[in-house]
């Protein structure tokens, strides 16, 4: 009977902050731009320059490591990372070795059945971006572009605490959430503002010693990272099934082909030569520096989730979805604030908000319409001035514009039309008009009466009030 | 050439006060580069005369309109190799950076052009300023103008050499374990390393990060102070630049050295000390006891740990702070390579000197896994150490008085055959550099052959004004004496 | 001499400093650094034990810059000096990744 075997994971991630400027530079973070527009002698290595500290990359890392329950090191330095390699321009990273920003922290995650399980974070520091390459697929050159160069990172380093891709995808998220909670950083996989490399090893069930690890890169979405562990695991499981040894090294993962293949080469000898860098100086981190910055941090998901279901009643379900943005959470407490009716608030983000959305491909970050006008629709609503039909219409023009629901329902004629009178003579030229259905419901189809209605609203544009036809149905039948 | 022979502020004057004009003062400087530098060598890259010239017409401009009164307005200047100046070439002597000319200008010699000096020629060096000799040059040594068989000493020795050859007023050298000191004594000129931090490393290129300090070196200590006026700044782009409460260092040129409690390391007077260099030493400093300075022998520990523990640290920088040179940016590239490492190793071999591969390779080592903690830490706890004794001496002493340089200039080729004894002459002069200290080095003599000697002055952090002050003081029992170089 | 230097290291170091040496070049670094090193090991006849390690020598700290940007385009300056560019990018030869 073939052997049981678990696979021991662990993350080093990098998080691109949101900051102005890089790390070491006055150079804008900008996205896009022609290559090297976004350059200067510092972060193009040019001999003489010399880096300045960015302070706001300070307070963004140690606003991550409170967040995730980390000691923060109030006396912390930065190193030199000795390579050569095009992308890096003075062949060494400025990033931390000997005394990192943050240490010991941990996240809680939850998994699909409900269990949860802390995650530890072994430590974050930060360090400088590196330029791009951009591969000419048949001449023989590499092009360097150090725009993203001395682009301010994060890299927070996990404790070897993952068992399977879901934990791995679990955590991912949970930071996520937490680094956007922060505005530290906006965490796209896609666009690399966030990157995950896996140290993955494995071991026989019940075994005490870890087995050899390898580091896999350039996993640059969830179904990615699900992917490439599976294959490393298989991968790592047929070899010491086979009587090899996994070898300790960097792979890199293709998601085209599923397949990873070692980058180690004789010319890169892994010895990176880490000493303090002498061009920098320590940072100090105060007791009133870093209470400046907790008290800065916004209330996180978790506290959100209780304090909704505590102070709003509303299902967990739905309030698990709706703060999974910050931008949502925001737009659900400011509309409630305004028409203090949190059910109908939280139907209107989780339904329709969130179709247009998905139609849309927007991120929630995106959305454009304010919590004032969403209150207003809700009160047109509440007060009878429309019903839901039209108010759907309304809604999916303020998705677009921002349009002002009171503003556009007065011009475009929109109210519910409660005329008894009115509406009487209309449902008499129906029933005329539709002996058939009539039949029908007299010889006991009760839904017959549906399709009645629907020529009823046909014939008002939508605007009729629904309660009144039925009423006046059901008299006049 | 008659106005040479002035130094920086004498020559200063005579253009403020409409003597002389800026333009007689370059011409002066050209006529005098066009008479020697082809037997001192001093320059790498000496400027465009007529770009020169219609530089002095705009200070002259300036002068006369009022905008500038700066003592170094219209004074000629050489500048060492390793300070970028914008479309300029900037060459560290080296091979690796021979067509490269700078996107911008360092900030000492930003101040420097602020004050309205004129930048005439970049200086020769020992490559990246690793040598003693100025022999490391891809460009050829530079002479001694004391006598051309001879060094001027190293790393500075080109400006050393221009300002003793008078082919310049003063200039800018830099110093990472003696490179303005020394020279200066093989030379005859005076030369200061300022306290770590007061002179902004931005745009110099870098060796030695935590060691590296520009500096001044002219005829005299008053140029020298005045100079060091100009050129100290609190950069913001140098992170490692010190905010100094005064920057008035031309206040300290006075001739009063009463009181002044002064230290004579026994340990700089043992065995390798060239006999003339102790008596020219030693009579200075009775110069300084009969001005009323106190003079004391004390014991100054680890003297001899400097230099292993220099060349541990400075390598291991140096192998960091080079590895920028590939060929990819800027600079030398190979003609012939397959792929990119390859592209790197021929660039890097064929652009560097036998020493800069020698320290590149030694400080890769000791940074390398396994071998760090034995050698990169012990050496920063040895300066820690040494630092220490420092400390020490100052709480007693104002001053420490020494040789800048155990002999007078070796005669050419005769060092780089064994670096280790190349490496010994620097031992006065390192242990300053890695204590952070002050440093300057004034003539007080020449031995048997004529060669000069160099008096070393070192003061406590940030003391530089009574290192200064000392240093007048002596000076004022001497005349200035350049060397009489014959023309071939 | 206590320190005797192998190819290998040679080799090693060259890897990491890329350098590549001429056969009588190598020779020559092997002894050169074997003699660095036996004068180096002089450091251990000091007690450093209870010393921390020293890397800046004044107890600066804390200098930032704000997160402003103040660099524009300046691509002109930062390619000028490339041994070989295209379209305002750097040329080197294809790395494999």
């Amino acid at each position: 009977m073939a052997k049981q075997y678990e696979t021991v994971i662990g993350l080093e991630v990098h998080v691109e902050l949101a900051t102005k400027t890089k790390i070491f530079c006055g150079c804008s973070t900008a996205f896009g731009g022609e290559p090297n527009t976004h350059t200067c002698p510092v972060c193009t290595g040019m001999p003489g320059s010399l880096p300045v500290l960015n302070k706001q990359v300070v307070e963004y890392a140690v606003a991550v490591g409170l967040a995730t329950n980390c000691k923060i090191t109030q006396y912390c330095k930065f190193d030199r990372k000795n390579y050569f390699y095009p992308d890096n321009p003075q062949n060494y990273q400025i990033s931390q070795l000997y005394l990192p920003i943050c240490r010991d922290g941990g996240v809680e995650i939850e998994l699909e059945n409900g269990e949860k399980k802390t995650i530890g974070i072994h430590e974050i520091h930060m360090e400088e971006d590196a330029g791009k390459l951009i591969h000419d697929e048949w001449g023989e050159n590499s092009l360097v572009d150090f725009n993203r160069s001395g682009v301010p990172l994060i890299e927070i380093v996990s404790e070897p605490d993952m068992r399977s891709a879901e934990e791995v995808i679990a955590y991912l998220d949970k930071l996520r959430i937490i680094i956007q909670y922060l505005g530290a950083s906006d965490c796209k996989l896609q666009e690399g503002s966030m990157r995950a490399d896996v140290n993955l090893s494995v071991r026989e069930a019940g075994a005490s010693e870890f087995g050899t690890r390898t580091e896999m890169k350039n996993l640059n979405s969830f179904k990615a990272i699900a992917r490439a562990i599976e294959a490393e695991k298989n991968r790592q499981i047929d070899l010491i099934e086979s009587g090899e040894a996994v070898i300790q090294e960097t792979r890199r993962w293709d998601d085209n082909k599923e397949y990873s293949y070692a980058m180690r080469s004789k010319e890169d000898a892994q010895d990176y030569r880490y000493f303090p860098e002498p061009d920098l100086v320590p940072v100090e981190i105060s007791d009133q520096w870093l209470e400046e910055i907790r008290a800065k941090q916004p209330e996180f998901r978790t506290q959100k989730l209780e304090r909704y279901e505590r102070e709003y009643h509303i299902p967990e379900y739905d309030a698990k979805i709706i703060t999974e943005s910050k931008k949502m959470a925001d737009l659900f407490e400011e509309t409630v604030a305004i028409c203090s009716n949190p059910k109908k608030v939280s139907n209107w983000l989780m339904v329709e908000t969130m179709r247009l959305l998905k139609e849309h491909d927007m991120e929630p970050e995106e959305i454009r319409f304010t919590p004032d006008n969403l209150a207003k629709l809700i009160n047109l609503v509440d007060g009878g001035t429309i019903n839901s039909s039209v108010a759907k219409q309304v809604f999916e023009q303020m998705f677009e514009y921002n349009t002002d629901p009171e503003a556009y329902v007065e011009e475009k004629g929109l109210k519910m039309d409660s005329d008894e009178d009115g509406l009487k003579k209309i449902v008499e030229e129906v029933i005329a008009s539709n002996p058939q259905s009539v039949e029908d419901y007299r010889s006991g189809k009760e839904k017959a009466i549906g399709f009645l209605v629907g020529q009823t609203m046909k014939a008002t544009k939508g605007k009729a009030n629904p309660g009144m036809i039925n009423k006046l149905l059901k008299e006049l039948l | 050439m008659e106005l040479m022979k002035l130094t920086a502020v004498e020559t200063g004057k005579k253009i403020k006060a409409g003597e002389i004009s800026v333009e007689d003062a370059v011409n002066a400087a050209f006529e005098q580069i066009e008479t020697v530098e082809k037997d001192v060598n001093a320059y790498v890259t000496v400027l465009e005369k007529a770009c020169v010239l219609e530089k002095a017409k705009e200070i002259q401009k300036k002068i006369d309109s009022g905008e500038l009164t700066g003592p170094l307005a219209g004074v000629p200047v050489a500048i060492k190799d390793n300070m970028c100046t914008e479309g300029i070439l900037t060459t560290c002597s080296s091979k690796i950076l021979s067509n490269f000319k700078p996107a911008y200008t360092s900030e000492a010699v930003l101040n420097l052009e602020k004050a309205g000096a004129v930048i005439i020629g970049k200086t020769n060096m020992d490559e990246f300023a690793m040598g003693s000799t100025t022999e490391t040059s891809a460009y050829g040594a530079t002479k001694n103008p004391w006598n051309f068989e001879h060094v001027p000493g190293g790393s500075s020795g080109g400006s050393c050499a221009a300002v003793a050859a008078e082919e310049c007023s003063c200039a800018l050298g830099s110093d990472t374990g003696g490179s303005i000191r020394q020279p200066s004594s093989f030379c005859g000129v005076t030369g200061l390393k300022p306290t770590y931090g007061t002179v902004s490393r931005y745009g110099l290129i870098a060796y030695g990060s935590s060691l590296d300090q520009i500096g001044p070196v002219a005829k005299d200590v008053t140029d020298c102070a005045v100079i060091l006026e100009t050129i100290a700044s609190y950069d913001q782009k140098d992170s490692t630049s010190v905010k100094r409460e005064e920057y008035d260092f031309t206040s300290a040129l006075k001739e009063d050295v009463k009181g002044l409690k002064i230290g004579i390391p026994k340990g700089y007077f043992g065995d390798g000390l060239d006999e003339d260099v102790r008596k020219a030493v030693l009579e200075a400093a009775k110069v300084l006891e009969k001005k009323g300075a106190v003079l004391e022998e004390f014991d100054l520990g680890l003297v001899d740990y400097a230099i292993p523990a220099y060349y541990v640290i400075a390598s291991a920088e140096a192998s960091s702070n080079l590895a920028r040179f590939d060929g990819v940016k800027y600079g030398f590239r190979t003609e012939e390579f397959r792929g990119l490492h390859n592209m790197y190793k021929k660039t890097r071999s064929e652009g560097f000197g036998a020493e800069v591969k020698r320290r590149i390779m030694l400080g890769s080592f000791v940074l390398s896994s396994g071998y760090f903690d034995a050698y990169y830490l012990k050496a920063l706890r040895t300066k820690a150490l040494i630092k220490k004794e420092f400390d020490r001496a100052f709480e007693t002493y104002d001053l420490i008085l020494g040789p800048a340089a155990p002999t007078t200039a070796p005669k050419l080729g005769e060092s780089l055959s064994d670096p280790i004894k190349m490496y010994l002459g620097d031992i006065y002069t390192i242990s300053v550099n890695l204590a952070g200290l002050p440093g300057i080095s004034i003539p007080c003599g020449t031995d048997k052959k004529g060669l000069p000697i160099g008096l070393q002055l070192i003061g406590n952090c940030f003391e530089e004004k009574t290192m200064i002050q000392a240093a007048y003081t002596f000076e004022q029992s001497r005349s200035y004496e350049g060397p009489k170089m014959v023309q071939r | 001499m206590a320190n005797v230097i192998s190819d290998e290291t040679i080799e090693y170091v060259g890897i990491l400093a890329k350098l590549e040496l001429s056969a009588e070049e190598r020779e020559q670094a092997k002894k050169d650094m074997g003699s660095m090193l036996d004068y180096i090991d002089q450091l251990n006849e000091l007690d450093t034990s209870n010393v921390e390690p020293m890397s800046h020598v004044f107890p600066v700290k804390n200098v930032f810059r704000e997160d402003v940007v103040t660099n524009g385009d300046d691509r002109e300056a930062i390619t000028a000096n490339a041994p070989e560019k295209q379209n305002g990018s750097f040329v080197v030869p294809k790395t494999f990744d």
